[in-house]
């Protein structure tokens, strides 16, 4: 079949691409969008480290199929800072060292800015099973866990 | 030594990577691309066991878009009957497991490999190779490959005279076992297994080749070593080490299962054959089925104390799984698991058992977590037997300062009373406990290494620091090696970049592994940064006309010192930087050494569970770790390193493991039924560091990466006898395994 024309809206940007109908939206963003932030770790939808959003939805885009992206908007990691402004989220991450060797924290800080700007004032408990799809290896999730909690109090405080 | 003002050593600073790595920009192994390149894929052994006859791979070769393929007779061989080692890796070994020989060893072994300008055409092609297989028996368990008649790997292996699957033995003895078990009021002897598990790092192997006209390569990849990946590719592929560059790719996880490669040496003959760069990832499905695990287990343990809680003798019996080849970590499970405790008479043995399963790989502490199951399991049957509390029996035997432990080494000044004192001290210990929730302790030891390592510290002409070594960065260590330097020469932190060189770039390092990393590149970085000040020294006495032993550093200055005190304005780093060309040239000094004295690391945990009986969930309450962890650089890093091998302990013990199915094919082979720990399976993993300094190390390091994965097994296990009554001796303590436990009761 013939490469399908998209048009979408990538980070807030209008972007065009050709993709097979059959290629995952990582494969297109990794590829041909140049966007290699979001990772594969598994290509079944288990680890979460390529999290985006597609129309403020939280989605894994191994599981996505590029043609999707048709008229719809996406965000990748690589939309989160503001110019030179990080997100809260990425800032706490570094200040309480919520990562260790970075492969997951990608799919984990979407994940979890998904979270708070569902809830932004999530309990323990409630940060926990938000990011249950989101597997890292190195920190067994104590620092991350933390680093989202104080985000999310900073971000309150800030609000008010 | 240096006055140490503890301006930056032990500061939580942010890491000179961290922004890259919270912004998506980090480069992973498979995240860079070159013009031109073409992909590589592998085609594996559908069978557990298989005598290659012929590989006919001409049908692939013609199929359009296909510029190379690569069989086993394009590697150089190395003959079973000579070892060739390469540091613990014997060469026989690996290039078999990179691509199979004479057979197919288990399921998922590559056979072949193509590249071609799209993955779908290189599995295409893969599909396309003929292989004549003739299928042998195989066998996948332990006690299985022990049996007479089992069907053997490698007749070239022999035990005790004849053709077996035990390809090899490791004995540590002290005292007299016999004899002390003769004077013990109390023997408890138990067996136990384990089963393989995976390091899981989430970043699949890849790399990225392209080797230029004149034959140099350019590798492109992620692992624990770039000099390992250079001299393995070398020795695999024939290509002088001078012609190929390793460039080190940030890393998404190792554990050890990145200290070998697999797909850089044919990657880079494919990009030979081609003339085209090659890139290869492995799929997830790969990744279980043919890289890592570490050793599935079987093992005895039996001690003896007198009525008062003294261990008279300890014996110990780990027959560990290889994989298909040699080379389980039988070292580390005979090795430390008695190591933690003054016992006069020890015997300790390991058995290296080869099957139809991948090749193990390193596991963080490898071997260490399954001897210390075992015997921190028989020490708390032993208390109970006692009547003693279990960190009291500890205490009663724990090695110090002049303890000889049955490995070998004398101990030197170590912190393992300390970690059971404060986990007798703490308030996890007393903490209240509910029906059926439990509570454990264990500890654990693990060697520690040092080695070889390379830096350079150079100073740039505006006055700021470049530092260079040569060990990927696997959890933070680059801030640590920015704390010291600042800490040396009275600068500010964020004035130091930190960079991890490629093979070109720096000398030899050995890999990051054996909880080496910091230890070593702190002593290159300190010997360097010195030489540095030095000249610094050198260069203000210049300046000044005055000696340079009349030269003070201090607070990130020359200062004149002694009669010449006061004479000068300090020069500041900039100001030396700035007149470096006129006072001598450029500014920077490199240290090479092996390095030693990094001495062993002790570690005990406290673990409260929950089961539920009825669903057979075990559940973590709550987790504390107390651990030696000699001096903290950068505390953040120590506690991750604490937290992450705890979290790998307890998934290890309630949750992970290979299961095979009847044609000796992984069955699991995926992150959905492979159950590592998600973030709704833990608590938060509490760490209490204790700094008793290395006293051979400049500012204190001991390694802290590994130990932390001793304890938890049996710290989960003991847990879970507490909380029923009832013991587990086989892990993982998983739901089904546990709901028939209860069932049996």
């Amino acid at each position: 079949m013939a490469k399908q024309h998209i048009s979408t809206t990538i980070n807030g940007e209008p972007m065009e691409f050709l993709c097979e109908p059959h290629q995952s939206m990582l494969d297109v963003l990794r590829g041909p969008l140049g966007l290699t932030g979001s990772k594969e770790g598994c290509g079944s939808g288990d680890c979460g480290a390529c999290s985006v959003t597609l129309d403020g939805r939280l989605v894994c885009a191994c599981l996505m199929l590029a043609m999707e992206a048709e008229g719809a908007s996406i965000t990748t990691i690589e939309g989160m800072a503001t110019g030179e402004a990080l997100h809260p989220l990425q800032q706490k991450f570094l200040e309480m060292a919520a990562l260790q060797c970075g492969i997951c924290t990608p799919g984990v800080l979407m994940a979890a800015r998904s979270l708070l700007e569902r809830n932004p004032d999530p309990s323990e408990t409630e940060v926990r099973f938000w990011l249950a799809g989101n597997l890292c290896r190195c920190t067994g999730y104590d620092k991350i866990v933390r680093a989202v909690l104080e985000t999310a109090a900073d971000m309150r405080e800030n609000a008010a | 030594m240096n006055v140490i003002s503890n301006k930056w050593i032990g500061q939580r600073t942010i890491r000179p990577d961290g922004a890259d790595k919270v912004t998506g920009r980090a480069a992973y192994s498979a995240d860079t691309t070159l013009p031109g390149l073409i992909w590589g894929k592998v085609l594996r052994s559908p069978h557990a066991h298989a005598r290659i006859k012929s590989i006919d791979t001409s049908k692939a070769e013609a199929l359009p878009g296909v510029k190379a393929v690569v069989t086993a007779k394009d590697l150089v061989d190395f003959p079973l009957d000579k070892s060739v080692m390469l540091g613990i890796q014997d060469m026989r070994w690996m290039c078999r497991n990179v691509m199979a020989r004479e057979k197919a060893l288990f399921h998922g072994h590559p056979v072949a490999a193509v590249a071609a300008t799209s993955e779908e055409i290189a599995a295409e092609a893969c599909r396309l190779i003929v292989v004549d297989y003739e299928v042998l028996p195989h066998v996948i368990d332990i006690d299985d490959a022990m049996q007479p008649g089992a069907p053997i790997l490698h007749d070239f292996i022999q035990f005790e005279g004849k053709p077996s699957n035990i390809a090899g033995k490791l004995e540590h003895k002290l005292g007299d076992v016999e004899a002390g078990f003769a004077g013990a009021d109390v023997i408890i002897e138990r067996s136990f297994s384990t089963e393989p598990v995976h390091q899981g790092y989430i970043e699949p192997h890849a790399c990225l080749v392209s080797v230029s006209g004149d034959g140099k390569a350019v590798i492109f990849s992620s692992s624990q070593g770039q000099f390992m990946v250079r001299a393995m590719t070398s020795l695999l592929t024939g290509i002088p080490q001078s012609d190929i560059r390793a460039i080190p790719a940030e890393i998404g996880g190792g554990f050890g299962g990145k200290t070998i490669i697999y797909l850089e040496p044919v990657a880079t003959l494919l990009a030979k054959k081609s003339g085209r760069p090659v890139k290869m990832t492995m799929s997830r499905e790969e990744v279980f089925r043919a890289s890592g695990p570490t050793s599935g287990s079987k093992s005895t343990v039996k001690i003896g104390a007198t009525r008062d809680g003294k261990i008279v003798a300890g014996q110990g019996t780990f027959y560990l799984q290889a994989g298909a080849l040699p080379g389980s970590p039988i070292r580390g499970a005979a090795g430390c698991a008695f190591a933690p405790y003054d016992i006069p008479n020890v015997h300790s043995l390991g058995f290296d058992v080869v099957s139809n399963r991948s090749k193990v790989a390193a596991y963080r502490a490898p071997g260490a977590p399954i001897g210390a199951y075992a015997v921190e399991c028989v020490l708390d049957e032993l208390a109970e037997a006692l009547k003693i509390d279990p960190l009291e029996l500890r205490l009663k035997n724990a090695a110090k300062q002049g303890t000889k432990a049955a490995h070998g080494p004398v101990f030197p000044r170590i912190g393992f009373v300390e970690t059971l004192e404060a986990a007798r001290a703490h308030d996890h210990y007393k903490a209240p406990l509910g029906k059926l929730q439990g509570r454990g302790v264990a500890s654990g030891f693990w060697f520690n290494a040092g080695g070889e390592s390379s830096a350079q510290v150079n100073i740039t002409e505006d006055g700021n620091v470049a530092v260079t070594t040569g060990h990927p960065d696997i959890g933070g260590s680059r801030a640590s090696i920015a704390n010291i330097t600042a800490e040396l020469l009275g600068i500010d932190y964020n004035r130091v970049s930190v960079q991890i060189g490629d093979t070109a770039s720096i000398g030899y390092s050995n890999l990051t592994g054996g909880s080496r990393v910091l230890f070593a590149s702190a002593m290159v970085v300190t010997q360097s940064t010195e030489k540095v000040i030095t000249t610094l020294r050198e260069r203000a006495a210049k300046i000044w006309k005055i000696d340079p032993e009349a030269v003070t550093w201090e607070d990130g200055e020359a200062r004149p010192a002694g009669d010449n005190a006061g004479k000068f304005p300090g020069l500041s780093l900039a100001d030396l930087a700035a007149r470096a060309s006129e006072t001598g040239g450029p500014i920077g000094a490199g240290v090479q050494l092996n390095t030693t004295g990094a001495e062993g690391g002790f570690a005990t945990h406290i673990c409260d569970v929950e089961v539920d009986a009825e669903l057979g969930i075990v559940r973590v309450l709550r987790y504390t770790s107390f651990q030696d962890v000699g001096r903290a650089i950068h505390p953040s890093y120590v506690e991750g390193q604490m937290q992450g091998g705890a979290a790998q302990g307890i998934g290890w013990a309630l949750s992970e493991e290979y299961i095979y199915d009847r044609n000796g094919k992984v069955d699991n082979a995926g992150f959905l039924d492979y159950r590592m720990p998600v973030c709704s399976d833990l608590p938060m993993l509490d760490t209490v560091m204790i700094e008793i300094p290395n006293p051979k190390h400049p500012q204190g390091v001991r390694g802290v990466g590994e130990v932390p994965l001793v304890p938890p097994l049996a710290a989960v296990a003991n847990a879970v006898a507490n909380a029923l009554g009832k013991r587990f001796y086989a892990l993982p303590m998983s739901p089904p395994r546990v709901l028939a436990g209860l069932d049996g009761a």
